[in-house]
């Protein structure tokens, strides 16, 4: 049995490999396919043929397409992301910073969400219908009606005008982790508002799913207090969908964050990619893809391989 | 102190709204039970107020959507004054940036942004969750390919990838629709397929294999009922999730085409107004949460019909 | 400098001792800067790091002069170089790196003298071979630069000794001076006839001391900076805030002291924060509507002559702008500059005049489209929704293509047939008109092609005699405000907002945002 998930995680990674060559392929298309070049979008206003020609002479953009991604793929099998083609770094210094400081927001607000998510989660089934059930829902439904940069001027209106936390999550390499998560907490709160109603109500709906089920029937016969059926028995077996959709809300804290990126200036992956795809900078928006990618990838790999070791029948399957 | 009276301000306010709803929803509850054929009365009768109350904003929401030009006071991109003009009788909620009544706004909004997200969340789920239920059914190389594909998908974030999209096809409404309900797809095909896998190891599907049923019956019949709680619960969120796609998009400059209203765009366009403490960003957005919650307290209502539980 | 006496030949230069002594002669603009504000403190004082926050910055920007386009990498880049010329904050030009100049009689061939003893942050003293390398970089083959279309009109440059630089020109132009303090063409230091591109050396009032493009740039003041009388701060640190709203709230917050791109929705709210002031300068930078002219229905002069009537300036100049502007004439020279066409009657709103236009052109009634982002310009996609309700009262219906941010540039403007586009101004009519109406002109927006304005154009560049010179110029707005295919409807303020410790002169130079880009070197804290 257990060799059977390692059977299925290798063959998840080797798979993986194949989604992440498959990605790069089609970006690497897609980018092709968007009207205008670096050439053009960095000078933009101020382009004209003669500049352009230049521009793209320089970054080698007049060989064919499928030279140029050959020569990127060439570079990154053994290891090299190359460099910007719009300001020339070298991309695994531009990106380093950046992902660590997406990873840590992700953590921070996964690490408040997730358990928040849960235990309200498993509470609103447990008082089903009842006035805190109530509230809790229209609490979170409202919280991600609002777009998230909604929801981040409201916070900072009440929380950093008010001169509790700063409106702006300047991060300097030398500070100290209290210091950075003193002044990544508004972000962090406005992303777990963000997530957590969602997370919060598919718990919610998968535990009540079981509980007419016959043998929580029965445990409730045999006596059995409500709160220790749900943990108990209805929990376990709700498992696999809320994996699920945790593990997709932590793939959108890292990925899909560029919008709170914006509004609190704090310098992360989200950001870069889209400041790359409209400068049309091919080869860091492949870098940060293949990040994404791999975060995707690695998390859905994690749900599954969960999820199937939560229901024993997966696991035995004949 | 300005602060404490104004949360206080707020709680009461929020107080006497709920009671409100409260008493709207048991109105309409008993007129609904009244004057319904007796089928639906019955089951109209074990629904909670707060089902009751999702009703009433769905209800409310889709007459004003389908006769927002009889009941708005002005053009839906008249410009009747000057900018932000404050509340006033003529124009009940003011008006917007360029002097347009933010309530015809609102109105015109709903019929433009509920339609939107109505059709393409149905296509998203009409899409995904077919995909996911016949590829945990059926198993094998076509779940293999379809969950790679997906996976691919899914690995672009969803953002960057409706911005290639749409500046590759062009933004006209049918593209957004299209664009949008084919990122909210793999969502939902994931979330099928996990529950549906949960779902095809069952005795009672094995039964039914063994009985000979066919794959689409067997889907239909045996699987759909069974994984329809978690999907529904989905469909409630994946709804107001559209409204956010429209809200982002338009901070990209991708949204639905001026004049047009649409509450997403309407969010953006005044939101830096919430920083100064003026409400009126608050409008759409109150809006885009009221049908939120409305439609999820049905969700719930119908959740926990599903469920089977009596209490 | 061997002409400088001779009032005959030698028109416009500015004598050492006239720069010395801060009296700048040359080419008078009278581009004040519009003040609103209290009188500025009397004496400046040093001191401080001043924090920024712009409303611009991406993460693909770089030390590249060739590829600056936004007032983030403007203002960084004038913080740590210098330039041969400065408009000063009057709109006058004065010397920086160049401490005088001279021009033949026919204003072809132009002499600059450098000043002494400048050096480099990295105290590589600055000579001709790193100018002439610094405005080689754009020049060329192989130039991508956004600079290169300007310093095109360059035949030759040529060291004379070790401190004069002779340029020559293709044609005569009286303005060259003001084309060198461009911001594309700071004076970097340079090995084997090359800068290098990648360098954040300069010889201006700030040394860098970190940059993360896209995110923050923090510099210290050079300590042997020859201004003495200017850098009063310590140190700057300027951050890249995008979104409206953070910006304001990072000022009101006390995180940043001047942030630039105050939203004008919310500009009348943010007035009444305790401790902040906003500062606007009116100047050359205004939003149009371009036509293709070579196109139906804007081939037609009197269509084009019905949509300018169709618009009501004053409600965008109220609406759009929030009031911190002016109304356009159609024509790119705002009413502060020199030669501005003080007489020429204005374009207002008037739907019979528009509809007798149409009726001129043979039409009932006009069906167009008109696309705009707002990467055009901020709230362009409003202006256009204003622009057309207004129309349709002339029987001209305007249909508003919301187009993309992304690539708006490349894509929309000059392709589409009417778009909407921003210009930032130049500082003379000349660079204007050759810049977007001169036949041929690669960002001739409209394609417009006018046989006696580009005859004008070429006389009035060489012409040296002030009067006839305004004549022409008078004469070149009256013909592109009544046959141009651009509708200019307003000429937009810079709008910027600092915290009441941070002073300023009492003239703020409105060429550009943030004093003309060089706040951090005039401004001080109180």
């Amino acid at each position: 049995m257990v060799n059977s998930i390692w059977l299925m995680i290798a063959q998840r990674l080797g798979l993986g490999l194949v989604t992440l060559f498959v990605i790069s392929l089609l970006i690497f298309g897609a980018v092709e396919l968007l009207p205008g070049d670096i050439a053009q979008e960095m000078l933009g206003q101020s382009a004209t043929p003669e500049t352009v020609a230049a521009f793209r002479r320089e970054l080698g953009l007049d060989l064919p397409a499928h030279e140029r991604y050959l020569n990127w793929l060439g570079g990154v099998v053994q290891g090299d992301f190359g460099n910007s083609l719009a300001n020339g770094r070298p991309i695994t210094d531009l990106i380093a910073g950046r992902l660590g400081n997406t990873l840590f927001l992700a953590l921070y607000a996964a690490a408040i969400a997730v358990p928040l998510a849960l235990v309200l989660g498993i509470l609103a089934a447990l008082y089903r219908n009842s006035w805190f059930d109530r509230a809790i829902n229209v609490f979170t439904l409202s919280s991600i009606s609002f777009p998230e940069f909604f929801v981040a001027y409201i916070l900072i209106f009440y929380l950093a005008q008010s001169g509790l936390f700063p409106s702006i999550a300047k991060i300097t390499p030398d500070a100290t982790l209290g210091e950075k998560l003193y002044r990544t907490f508004l972000p962090a709160l406005t992303l777990t508002l963000v997530v957590t109603a969602h997370m919060m109500r598919m718990t919610r709906a998968a535990i009540i799913n079981l509980l007419a089920s016959p043998y929580i029937e029965m445990a409730r016969l045999k006596g059995m207090s409500p709160g220790r059926i749900i943990v108990k028995h209805a929990l376990p077996n709700a498992l696999a969908p809320i994996i699920n959709v945790v593990a997709l809300n932590l793939a959108y804290l890292i990925t899909g964050v560029v919008v709170v990126e914006v509004v609190f200036v704090y310098p992360g992956l989200g950001q870069l990619m889209v400041d790359s795809v409209s400068k049309r900078d091919i080869t860091v928006v492949q870098a940060a893809s293949l990040i994404f990618a791999c975060a995707y990838v690695l998390l859905n790999l994690t749900a599954d391989v969960l999820s199937t070791l939560s229901n024993p029948r997966l696991v035995h399957k004949r | 102190m300005d602060a404490l009276i104004g949360f206080l301000t707020a709680l009461l306010w929020i107080a006497a709204v709920i009671v409100a709803a409260a008493g709207v929803a048991w109105v309409f509850k008993t007129v609904a039970i009244a004057l319904a054929p007796a089928g639906v009365a019955k089951v109209l009768r074990t629904a909670p107020l707060t089902a009751n109350f999702g009703i009433i904003v769905i209800i409310v929401y889709v007459t004003v959507a389908i006769l927002a030009p009889l009941i708005a006071p002005y053009g839906e991109r008249e410009v009747v004054g000057g900018e932000y003009l404050p509340w006033s009788t003529t124009h009940l909620l003011g008006t917007d940036n360029l002097g347009r009544d933010m309530l015809t706004r609102l109105i015109y909004g709903a019929r433009n942004t509920v339609g939107i997200a109505f059709v393409t969340t149905g296509l998203a789920f009409a899409l995904g969750s077919i995909l996911g239920l016949l590829a945990a059914t059926v198993g094998g190389w076509l779940d293999q390919l379809l969950s790679r594909i997906v996976d691919i998908l899914m690995a672009i974030p969803s953002l960057i990838f409706a911005l290639l999209l749409l500046t590759i096809v062009g933004t006209s409404v049918v593209n957004m629709i299209l664009v949008i309900a084919l990122i909210d797809s793999t969502r939902v095909y994931r979330l099928a397929r996990a529950v549906a896998m949960n779902i095809v190891v069952m005795d009672y599907v094995e039964a039914a294999r063994l009985r000979g049923e066919g794959l689409w019956r067997l889907i239909v019949r045996e699987i759909l009922p069974n994984a329809s709680a978690p999907l529904v619960a989905e469909f409630g969120l994946r709804f107001c999730f559209v409204f956010l796609m429209i809200s982002a998009l338009s901070f990209l400059g991708l949204g639905i085409q001026p004049p047009t209203a649409d509450w997403g765009s309407m969010v953006r366009d005044n939101a830096t107004l919430i920083t100064f403490g003026d409400i009126t960003p608050l409008l759409p957005a109150g809006a885009i949460a009221l049908l939120t919650v409305g439609v999820n307290f049905v969700v719930d209502w119908m959740l926990h019909r599903a469920s089977g539980l009596k209490e | 400098m061997k002409n400088t006496s001779d009032e005959n030949t030698i028109i416009h230069g500015v004598s050492r001792r006239e720069v010395l002594q801060g009296a700048t002669a040359f080419g008078a603009l009278a581009m004040t800067g519009l003040l609103s504000g209290r009188p500025a403190a009397a004496q400046p004082k040093q001191g401080g790091v001043l924090r920024i926050g712009m409303g611009h910055g991406a993460t693909t920007d770089s030390y590249d002069p060739a590829t600056w386009d936004q007032a983030f990498v403007q203002v960084f880049a004038t913080a740590r170089h210098g330039y041969l010329t400065e408009v000063a904050a009057d709109g006058s030009l004065v010397g920086e790196v160049a401490e005088s100049w001279e021009a033949s009689p026919d204003a072809k061939v132009w002499r600059f003298k450098l000043r002494d003893g400048l050096t480099f942050h990295s105290g590589k003293p600055v000579t001709t071979d790193d100018v002439i390398a610094s405005i080689n970089h754009h020049r060329g083959e192989d130039s991508k630069s956004g600079a290169k279309p300007i310093v095109q009109e360059i035949v030759e440059m040529k060291a004379e000794g070790d401190d004069i630089l002779v340029f020559t020109l293709a044609g005569g132009n009286a303005d060259f001076p003001f084309v060198l303090s461009d911001y594309h063409l700071p004076i970097m230091p340079s090995a084997d006839g090359k800068i290098d591109p990648t360098s954040a050396d300069g010889c201006g009032g700030y040394v860098v001391e970190s940059y993360e493009p896209g995110v923050r740039a923090q510099l210290k003041r050079n300590p042997n900076f020859w201004k003495t009388d200017r850098a009063h701060f310590d140190g700057i640190e300027m951050l890249s805030i995008l979104d409206a709203a953070a910006r304001q709230n990072a000022l009101v917050t006390g995180e940043v002291d001047v942030i630039d791109r105050v939203d004008l929705n919310t500009v009348h709210l943010l007035k009444r924060a305790p401790g902040i002031e906003i500062l606007d300068t009116t100047g050359t930078q205004h939003f149009t509507f371009a036509m293709d002219t070579r196109v139906g229905p804007f081939d037609d002069n009197n269509v084009r002559m019905a949509l300018k009537y169709a618009i009501d300036r004053e409600e965008l100049v109220e609406k759009i702008l929030n009031g911190y502007g002016a109304v356009g004439n159609d024509h790119p020279i705002g009413q502060s500059q020199r030669y501005h066409a003080d007489d020429l009657e204005q374009h207002s709103y008037d739907p019979d005049k528009a509809k007798y236009y149409l009726k001129q052109a043979g039409l009932d009634n006009l069906d167009v489209t008109l696309s705009a982002a707002d990467a055009a310009f901020a709230g362009a996609v409003d202006a256009a929704v204003l622009y057309s309700e207004k129309a349709a009262a002339a029987g001209i219906n305007i249909q508003v293509a919301r187009e993309a941010n992304d690539g708006y540039w490349s894509n929309v403007w000059m392709k589409k047939p009417w778009s909407a586009v921003y210009w930032g101004g130049r500082p003379t009519e000349d660079w204007m008109f050759t810049t977007a109406y001169a036949s041929g002109a690669a960002w001739n927006d409209s394609f417009w092609e006018n046989d006696r304005f580009n005859e004008l154009l070429l006389a009035a560049r060489a012409e040296l005699d002030e009067n006839k010179r305004r004549d022409m110029y008078v004469e070149m707005q009256g013909i592109v405000s009544n046959d141009g295919g651009v509708v200019v409807p307003m000429f937009a303020s810079y709008v910027m907002a600092h915290s009441d410790k941070v002073m300023h002169p009492e003239v703020v130079g409105a060429n550009w945002t943030m004093d003309g880009f060089r706040a951090v070197e005039r401004w001080w804290f109180a």
